[in-house]
């Protein structure tokens, strides 16, 4: 009976894929299958697109990009690293112009310490003007952002770390294996509201040898639009 | 006398525009259980996530369409008109249109309520006022990690997650054809 239920399924399987689009969309009967069908669909895109959705554990790639300075700026340049607070964010998010006073004191905070904030805008010009090489060294000048602000020019690093909205915040240690990635802390609209500053409790973590807890959050943000 | 005459009809008026909307929220129900912090005319705001869960477990014949938006996501904004088209032409299905908005609680009044007369937009408005978004974000999709917009489609059968922009009205439509009546 079981089996003659998932022979069928298996057949409808087949005919909707060969049949339909191949839009992501699940619609076979069984739900683990569908699941599993949307999950394969999804590593497919990823890997099309050179996504490659870093996890907690795997090593991060350097890269070499224009910093607000106009000097070109690698992971490796900094001396006496422990670790990298790589966040990707952007001009023209809320939620990442919410978060930049605290950006601006997780790096006076962590960078003495050998954890310096270091800030990328993955977001594409042509789509959103605010967020121009320009506008990055205005912004920067204008709240004085002690730490690197750096343009993904031709947005390809942000699909290597698999970020996918401003702001998001990747924690490497001195190796560049990911530690944590997620948001700053667990409340955005209300820095009054901080109870777990997730950041700096991943750090505290890694000084002691241990591992970050949580080593993954979830937050809102702006999607990282990529160009058509 | 004829002001009580006009006032009647005005207010007969007002009820019957609003009939729609509100009986659309009623069908939201899960148990006859409707927890709901404020209603302001036609939107719903929420504090906590938990009192809106419901939305995303109901057992009914319906098919729910939930995108997560603001109004100072632009992407978002921009495949609004999708489900307004969709509100439309599905007017006679078994289908409820929810959009979730993320905006801040002190722009609810100067950029939401604006936003919502200016463009007609027909589809159920919530706004989720909950700033703990790591405790609800998985309990939405656990493919979603909160970058909006995010677009929920499911029915007592189906469930499906859609992260990012909808390309176009077609594909839309595509998506939730297959829920209906299914």
């Amino acid at each position: 009976m079981i089996k003659q239920f998932f022979s069928i399924a298996f057949v409808a399987i087949c005919l909707f894929s060969i049949t339909s689009c191949d839009t992501g969309a699940a619609t076979a009967n069984d739900d683990s299958s569908k699941v599993e069908k949307e999950k394969t669909v999804k590593k497919d895109m990823l890997a099309k697109a050179n996504i490659k959705d870093l996890k907690v554990g795997d090593k991060a790639p350097d890269f070499k990009l224009k910093g607000i300075d106009g000097k070109m700026m690698s992971l490796a340049d900094v001396k006496d690293a422990k670790g990298y607070i790589v966040t990707f964010t952007c001009n023209t998010c809320p939620y990442a112009v919410m978060y930049e006073d605290r950006l601006i004191e997780l790096h006076n905070n962590m960078a003495a310490k050998g954890y310096p904030v270091i800030a990328i805008n993955p977001n594409d010009p042509d789509v959103k003007e605010g967020d121009s090489f320009d506008a990055m060294v205005n912004r920067a000048k204008e709240k004085s952002f002690p730490f690197a602000y750096l343009f993904d020019d031709g947005q390809k690093v942000y699909p290597q770390y698999g970020a996918t909205k401003t702001p998001h915040v990747f924690l490497l240690d001195a190796d560049r294996t990911v530690r944590y990635i997620g948001s700053i802390d667990d409340s955005a609209n209300d820095p009054e509201a901080v109870k777990k500053k997730y950041v700096e409790m991943a750090i505290e973590a890694i000084e002691k040898g241990e591992e970050p807890t949580p080593d993954y959050t979830k937050a809102i943000g702006c999607s990282i639009k990529k160009k058509a | 006398m004829r002001i009580n005459v006009l006032s009647l009809f005005i207010v007969c008026c007002l009820l019957a525009s609003c009939d729609q909307k509100k009986s659309l929220a009623n069908k939201t129900k899960v148990n006859n259980v409707e927890v709901v912090d404020e209603q302001d005319g036609d939107l719903l705001i929420y504090e906590r996530f938990e009192d809106m869960e419901y939305i995303f477990n109901n057992e009914n014949d319906t098919t729910y369409v939930i995108n997560f938006w603001a109004t100072w996501c632009k992407p978002c904004v921009e495949e609004l008109p999708y489900f307004d088209q969709l509100f439309t032409e599905y007017r006679a299905e078994k289908i409820k249109i929810i959009l979730v908005s993320l905006d801040f609680p002190k722009q609810i009044e100067s950029k939401l309520k604006p936003y919502l007369l200016k463009n007609k937009v027909l589809p159920q408005v919530m706004v989720l006022k909950d700033g703990n978004a790591n405790e609800w974000i998985g309990q939405v999709s656990e493919d979603w990690d909160g970058a909006i917009p995010a677009t929920i489609i499911y029915n007592k059968n189906k469930r499906l997650f859609i992260g990012g922009e909808v390309p176009s009205y077609a594909n839309l439509k595509d998506k939730v054809e297959p829920l209906i009546n299914n």
